[in-house]
């Protein structure tokens, strides 16, 4: 544990809290700055601290154990508790260094994508909307997991609002996700009402070990858990409750977009996770078959049927956002299969993902910051005008696909293998399928920017016009990170192991590396 | 000459009574029903009322939106800085107790600073929404139609 030995003790003991803390009031203050480049590099500071404080929380809790920080100094169960454990800690690692490598990609492209009166209260809203997303991630009390995805969700809502001044169909979809958000909200809060019903705590723990005393309890436990499934469910984007995020992920900044992706609806699948296997318990019959059967059903589904509209989209920005709710299938098949061996690929693909569609959607953004272009017909020549960038692209794409040596594979390997395990060899064919479905969507975007000359303008062919180093650094960061975990996947992979260990805490030990 | 003078004279009669309502409502709150949201939505009802009934050039006028903006950030970093100010102290967050000797004494100051940033949080809130939608320019001027 040398790596602890550099952080000094306070914050090793309150980390759970200034986690949230820091950006919250931080964001607060920031609504009243009026300079833009002081709220962003105090957005950025924030951001690495959350990160460094995040990654002591990941060295502490990667043995097992879990932190428990009394809020208000109330021991649990009846105060709040922040509860940090193998579970919780890498995906907040994740969210705040996707937050720090977003932002730096965010000076030059909130400059060119929002208006500048708005652009400080940008940075407020994105500190809040990151201080949601940690507070959903860490707190172990069920009631204030709703008040933080409110707050996350409100904040991101403006975000999307914001991308008006470049796209005004910003706002539609920004209402659009408004009026869904809060139906997903209210389902989960009504689930938490019955919850609390039926077990008379709001303590996480609590209730899982009242749930399980009761044995899973009476008919009012069972409602809850199909409200909180179908709230959860908005939020993630499982597959037919998917329709506000291809609107959301189009007509966003750019900036929005990529940190959207990678972490807004991993937050919802971490919270999924912890409802499904650490309150509930996966031994009941009625979770047992809920989850057997809808989060594998609507995960097929999803990694079919949204597989195939990304292949008809004919804006990138949407194929991208297809792609998710594809992938977000993915996960909810591993997690759906209810074995550790499927968590831990669930849990896997959750990270893999996010870095892959972050360096994706960024690039997106660059080349819209530099040409102005989102149409896939429009992405012709790139090769040539922005190698750097379609470079960084097609690592992240063929990654996206599966290709072998990169992120991708390696979780996708991990949950064919998961399936396997359980005799469902349909669910491999499956997997096989929707990554071809993947060729032929990224096939079509590579194609246009790898085998067509770049376009003619006025007589002259489009001169090369790289993205700037602000934004080349987070998606080489991301599409190196893409390809070292395709090399060398032994931290991440124990990660994610040791993540399913504490939601099946009886299953055998687990295979350490991918090829076992 | 003027046609609203009876509600003008009662308004201006009425408005100092709700701010003292909200007041007494807000430091109140630790004994009997009440507390800090509820008293920003009257001291805002306040502001709203005269608003209402002077016009709204005279509320802006009486309360500036930029003072408003400045109370909706100011709320939150009262409640979050009384939470540093008992980290500071050697405490949990926002663990009240060791703002006092007592801390049962502790405990009452802590809820008393609280209660105070939502108090400036709510009623700068809700003006702020007034004021959004008071101030919305329609898009064709009623003469134009």
């Amino acid at each position: 544990m040398d790596l602890l030995s550099f952080f000094p003790e306070w914050v090793l003991t309150h980390g759970a809290a200034l986690l949230v803390v820091l950006p919250l009031l931080l964001g607060a203050a920031l609504a009243v700055v009026p300079s833009e480049n002081a709220a962003w590099a105090i957005s950025l500071i924030v951001a690495i601290l959350c990160s460094l404080i995040a990654f002591a929380l990941c060295v502490q809790t990667f043995g097992g154990e879990s932190l428990t920080y009394a809020m208000g100094g109330w021991d649990p169960p009846h105060g709040i508790a922040y509860v940090i454990d193998s579970l919780s800690a890498p995906v907040l690692f994740l969210i705040s260094l996707m937050a720090v490598l977003c932002l730096l990609y965010a000076l030059p492209s909130v400059r060119a994508e929002v208006e500048p009166k708005k652009r400080a209260p940008f940075y407020a809203a994105f500190l809040t909307c990151l201080a949601g997303l940690l507070g959903m991630v860490t707190t172990g009390d069920a009631f204030n997991v709703f008040v933080f995805l409110e707050v996350s969700s409100i904040s991101t809502y403006v975000l999307v609002g914001m991308g008006a001044s470049r796209d005004r169909r910003a706002l539609n979809a920004s209402f659009n996700y408004l009026i869904l958000g809060s139906i997903g909200a209210t389902f989960f809060v009504v689930g938490l009402g019955f919850l609390y019903m039926e077990t008379g705590t709001l303590n996480m723990a609590d209730m899982a070990r009242i749930l399980r005393d009761l044995d899973g309890g009476s008919r009012v436990a069972q409602v809850a858990f199909a409200f909180i499934i179908i709230g959860l469910g908005l939020k993630l984007a499982m597959f037919p409750l998917h329709v506000w995020l291809p609107g959301a992920y189009a007509h966003s900044p750019s900036f929005v977009t990529a940190f959207l992706a990678s972490t807004a609806t991993k937050a919802a699948l971490y919270l999924l996770l912890r409802f499904t296997f650490t309150v509930y318990d996966f031994e009941f019959n009625y979770v047992n078959s809920s989850v057997m059967f809808l989060l594998v059903g609507f995960g097929i589904a999803g990694m079919v049927f949204a597989s195939l509209q990304a292949i008809f989209q004919t804006d990138a920005r949407r194929t991208l956002a297809f792609s998710s709710v594809a992938q977000v299938g993915y996960m909810l098949l591993g997690i759906g299969l209810g074995t550790a061996a499927g968590a831990a690929a669930g849990y896997l693909h959750l990270i893999n993902h996010a870095v892959i569609k972050g360096a994706l959607f960024i690039c997106l953004g660059a080349m819209w910051y530099r040409f102005g272009i989102t149409r896939i017909a429009d992405f012709r020549g790139l090769s040539k005008t922005m190698p750097w960038t379609m470079g960084a692209f097609t690592i992240s794409a063929l990654s996206l696909i599966g290709v072998p040596f990169t992120a991708g594979f390696v979780s996708k390997y991990k949950l064919a293998a998961a399936v396997a395990g359980e005799g469902w060899w349909w669910a491999v064919g499956v997997i096989v399928v929707s990554s071809i479905l993947a060729i032929i969507y990224m096939g079509n975007i590579l194609k246009e920017a790898y085998f067509r000359e770049p376009p003619i303008v006025n007589g002259e062919v489009v001169a090369r016009n790289e993205a700037p180093l602000m934004m080349l650094i987070p998606m080489w960061a991301l599409a190196l990170a893409s390809i070292s975990i395709g090399l060398n996947s032994d931290v991440i992979v124990a990660t994610a192991n040791n993540a399913a260990e504490l939601l099946f805490p009886l299953a055998d030990a687990l295979p350490g590396g991918i090829f076992q | 000459m003027n046609p609203h003078v009876i509600l003008r004279v009662v308004a201006k009669f009425l408005i100092p009574l709700i701010v003292m309502f909200a007041f007494y409502v807000q430091f109140h709150g630790d004994y009997g029903p009440g507390g800090g949201f509820q008293a920003g939505v009257i001291l805002a009802a306040a502001v709203i009322l005269y608003a209402l009934i002077f016009g709204l050039d005279a509320a802006k006028k009486a309360v500036p939106p930029a003072i408003v903006r400045i109370g909706m950030s100011l709320g939150v970093l009262f409640y979050g800085g009384t939470g540093v100010v008992t980290w500071l102290l050697g405490a949990n967050y926002l663990e009240y107790g060791v703002l006092a000797s007592d801390p049962a004494d502790g405990q009452h100051y802590g809820i008393l600073a609280v209660e105070l940033g939502v108090l400036f949080s709510v009623a700068s809130v809700m003006v702020a929404i007034f004021y959004a939608f008071g101030s919305r320019q329609p898009d064709l001027s009623d003469e134009d139609w």
